[in-house]
């Protein structure tokens, strides 16, 4: 078949063609020169597959399928030719019993050596019991992996930041793993879901160059999030120019201009959105007349609602008038923000602080 | 005497789920499910404007990516009373098709296979009588000598290589395998080009949803897709047939891998034909909508009890009192405060964890009843609906299975055989047929509306004072789904979700009822307690999505917690 290029000798390698163009694309998307294509693609293709150990907790899949849908590098090759995925629960045959053999063969064979992927929050509330697995707390399997690992990734805005669980009142207690795992480097990749390219292009920077890629203040790469959103849009000449779809199916939305009014966050939202886009098909939620609902930004459940209203604070050209924090939409805002932090801060009691094994990713800001 | 296993956690599904079994000579005799995760996003919701809910909903579940949405938006404009334009209908009517044959072709190949299908043993295949085998059944035309002998030297390269990966400590072997290495090795080939036409649906599902997982074009009152077949940003006549040529090529692996694969597993294991019925009881809803109100549809939906399709009763709108006051959830054995059975609307609940107890409480989800009685929800159930009203696409493709199933296994196999582990599987491929047409006829329906001039998308909400309450209903890829919602001068009072997998993972009663998983359990057969590969079976063919199942609300907003005996 077409999509899986096995060869003409029908070898276990990928075509290398499709592969080095996968290198090629992921190492644009790293901000990479072209010299450091061979050495991607020497790291992806060595004969010894690095082991991933991937961990679900308060989650939905939603990141999981996200990997499902990548095109590069696609699932079956990630999956069977670049790394090895010792422990994954979506997709691992074994079950029970069988299934915790494969994960303690794992951290236990690979201990400093594999990367451990997290999906989902972690509950801390009431011991933890809102997430049991094999009869353990998401809190103790994280204490027990995390530290072995060479390094975390936090995959979602759950595992980074705590995600839809920790929105106010946060019933559960819901952190992420930079709250809990200390010594051991961790790596933010939120999004709800996150582009799986911004994922993968971090898995292919840490098999490169054994460490992972520089981050700005929230723990994300900067590769992924270092720009806002708005800077980006295709409809930013719009807003520029004052030109505003007022309601869905008006005019304004009609002739595909700028959704600030109808609520889009792009303005206070910082990732790749609108340059990488999503499934390989050329749309972002904007594209289908939607606003950025701000996924990849802390606390977003809180600081981004009411979706549909407008972002306060910001100066809209083009003699509309200037909207502000004063406006009702945005004392509603402000006030579950601050009520968020107060919640976050109670959450802070019950936590406990993972130990490691001392070192630190000096890479991270 | 009896044993007890305990397989935790049960993998290739969503959540976290533990089952629980007794083992009397050889076979099942009880079952207990539980789910082992809370979230709480209906305590979340509250106090919040309900334009927002289905976003919330949505993230629910990433694998059911756009079913809570669609039910979200649903329910609050059951509440407003608000019409959605005809083109709002048809583009949700479309992401909930696309998104179906997604489901549907993940669930069969990578979350349910291989409990059938033996990677291993497709080592010693057979090239040419594999090709043979293939072409018996399907004029696929990847079915060839080249692709199945690289599929062949792929798995073994692995098996080689040491590190199996997703495939280590898993069934190879295990007595309940059965199909021949030359079967074995058309699937695991079909695995690998299913992961390539899934991501074809999702594609499909992106043009018109922006993203996917987590769709992101809906609205309360219609979708935010703008249609302009003169602008660049919105949905015009290049992004749309995309969309079809995308489908098309989905529906070409769905009737001639798919629905085929399935047949072929039905029949080459008729001796478990007669496994894994359980509850009889089917609910189906209403769904693929025709017209602004919700009052036609491409999808009929109703009750069956006890298996006897003469007992056919029907939904007929999005506002049926049989479906409204019929709903009940039960938590006398789930981990919440209290011993009660309640409709949606007045559910008041409070976490109270206590371990798991055999005979009181053992499980985050809880025990959804219709009329007093558990039942089973999923493609089996509407296929069954459909069956039973004499739906003719149902009818087409169930008659068109079953005559397959028995070509190849060479005894009679009738609709009777459907209530069964296997039968879930096989609705699941009929479904997904059906909606593969579906999707097609509802693009076409859009564009021929287009013509007309019609661009409509969104009928603005307009929240009252005072109290409204509202619930809508969905047929998602795992079954009946419907989110109650009750506002209060314009936002949140109370919602509550009662979910598929709730409706099926749920646990026993206040009347010692076992849900549907318990119930399919009894009587399967288990040849070795410590590979349970045969609970696996039963528990995947309902495609178990456990961070659907659980969920709470607490309209009071008091002390949520209280934990027992940790």
């Amino acid at each position: 078949m077409s999509h899986h290029d096995f060869g003409k000798e029908g070898n276990v390698k990928v075509n290398r063609r499709t592969f080095i163009k996968g290198c090629t694309m992921a190492a644009a998307a790293l901000g990479l020169s072209e010299t450091m294509v061979p050495k991607l693609v020497e790291a992806a293709a060595s004969d010894q597959r690095p082991p991933v150990v991937w961990l679900h907790f308060q989650e939905c899949t939603g990141c999981t399928e996200a990997l499902l849908r990548a095109s590069h590098p696609d699932i079956g090759r990630l999956i069977l030719d670049i790394i090895s995925l010792d422990y994954h629960e979506t997709v691992m045959a074994a079950a029970g019993h069988q299934a915790e053999k494969s994960l303690h063969d794992a951290i236990n064979k690979y201990q400093g050596k594999f990367i451990c992927v997290v999906e989902g929050g972690i509950p801390t509330k009431d011991g933890g019991i809102y997430c049991k697995i094999g009869g353990k707390t998401a809190m103790d399997i994280l204490a027990e992996v995390a530290p072995k690992s060479a390094a975390v990734i936090a995959i979602g805005s759950c595992a980074s930041y705590g995600g839809i669980q920790a929105a106010d009142p946060n019933p559960t207690g819901a952190v992420g793993v930079q709250d809990l795992v200390k010594g051991t480097p961790v790596i933010n990749i939120p999004g709800c879901p996150p582009n799986p390219i911004c994922f993968l292009g971090t898995v292919l920077h840490f098999l490169t160059f054994k460490r992972l890629p520089r981050t700005d203040q929230l723990g994300r790469p900067l590769f992924a999030y270092g720009r806002r959103i708005h800077d980006q849009c295709e409809r930013r000449a719009h807003f520029d120019e004052g030109r505003f779809a007022e309601q869905f199916g008006d005019k304004g939305h009609l002739e595909g201009y700028c959704l600030y009014k109808v609520g889009c966050k792009g303005p206070g939202t910082f990732s790749n959105c609108p340059a990488v886009r999503f499934n390989d098909v050329g749309a972002w939620p904007v594209s289908v007349g939607h606003g950025c609902i701000g996924c990849t930004e802390p606390g977003f459940w809180d600081t981004m609602t009411p979706f549909y209203e407008r972002l306060p604070g910001v100066n809209i050209p083009g003699g509309d008038g200037i909207a502000t924090g004063a406006s009702s939409a945005g004392k509603k805002i402000l006030g579950v923000t601050a009520a968020a932090v107060g919640i976050h801060a109670a959450v802070g009691i019950g936590k406990r602080i993972i130990g490691g094994k001392g070192s630190t990713s000096d890479e991270q800001e | 005497m009896a044993q007890r296993i305990v397989v935790d956690p049960i993998t290739r599904i969503e959540g976290h789920l533990r089952i629980d079994a007794e083992i009397d000579n050889g076979f099942i005799s009880k079952a207990w499910s539980s789910g082992q995760m809370w979230r709480g996003i209906e305590v979340i919701l509250k106090g919040r404007d309900p334009r927002d809910a289905w976003l919330f909903t949505q993230r629910i579940c990433g694998v059911c990516t756009t079913v809570h949405a669609l039910a979200s938006v649903r329910c609050v404009e059951n509440a407003l009373g608000l019409e959605i334009p005809i083109n709002a209908q048809y583009i949700r009517n479309m992401v909930q098709a696309i998104h179906a044959l997604h489901d549907h072709i993940v669930h069969f190949y990578v979350l349910s296979a291989l409990d059938w299908v033996d990677v291993v043993s497709a080592l010693s295949a057979d090239i040419n009588k594999t090709v043979q085998l293939a072409e018996s059944i399907s004029n696929w035309p990847n079915n060839s000598a080249n692709r199945f002998k690289a599929v062949q030297a792929k798995v073994q390269a692995i098996v080689d290589s040491g590190q199996l990966g997703p495939f280590a400590n898993a069934y190879w072997g295990h007595p309940a395998m059965a199909l021949p290495p030359e079967a074995n090795l058309m699937a695991v080939s079909h695995y690998l080009e299913a992961l390539d036409y899934q991501r074809k649906a999702d594609q499909a599902l992106a043009i018109i949803s922006g993203k996917n997982p987590h769709a992101q074009n809906m609205s309360v009152g219609g979708v935010t897709a703008a249609i302009n077949l003169d602008n660049e940003n919105t949905l015009n006549m290049e992004r749309l047939y995309w969309v079809k040529q995308l489908v098309e090529e989905v529906k070409g692996f769905i009737n001639q891998v798919y629905l085929v694969d399935v047949i072929a597993i039905a029949a080459l294991y008729k001796d478990w034909l007669p496994y894994g019925a359980g509850v009889t009881n089917y609910l189906a809803v209403p769904d693929m909508v025709l017209d602004t109100k919700a009052e036609t549809f491409d999808l009929p939906g109703g009750t069956i009890m006890g298996g006897d399709l003469g007992t056919l009763k029907s939904f007929t709108s999005f506002n049926d009192p049989y479906f409204k006051d019929n709903v009940v959830e039960c938590i006398s054995r789930s981990w919440y405060d209290g011993d009660w059975t309640r409709p949606p609307y007045q559910e008041e609940t409070v976490p109270h964890y206590t371990d798991f107890q055999d005979d009181a409480k053992y499980s985050w989800i809880k025990a959804p009843r219709f009329q007093g009685e558990p039942m089973q929800v999923g493609p089996l159930a509407q296929v069954m609906v459909g069956y039973a009203q004499g739906h003719e696409m149902t009818k087409k493709y169930v008659d068109y299975a079953l005559s397959q199933i028995s070509t190849i296994a060479g005894v009679q196999v009738g609709p009777g055989a459907l209530h069964s582990t296997i039968g879930r599987h096989g609705a699941r491929a009929i479904r997904s047929a059906m909606m593969a047409d579906l999707a097609l006829k509802h693009w076409q329906l859009l564009v021929d509306n287009i013509g007309k001039g019609d661009l409509e998308i969104f009928n603005k909400p307009t929240f009252p004072k005072g109290e409204i309450q509202g619930f809508g209903f969905h047929e998602a890829p795992r079954g009946a789904l419907s989110h109650w919602i009750v506002i209060k001068d314009g936002v949140i009072k109370n919602y509550q979700c009662v979910v598929p997998s709730t409706w099926n993972a749920g646990p026993r009663d206040d009347k010692d009822k076992a849900g549907p998983y318990e119930s399919s359990l009894v009587g399967n057969p288990i040849a070795d307690p410590d590979q349970p590969l045969e609970v696996l079976r039963t528990i995947h063919s309902f495609d178990p999505c456990i961070a659907c199942a659980v969920h709470m609300l607490d309209p009071d907003g008091k002390e949520l917690i209280k934990v027992n005996a940790l």
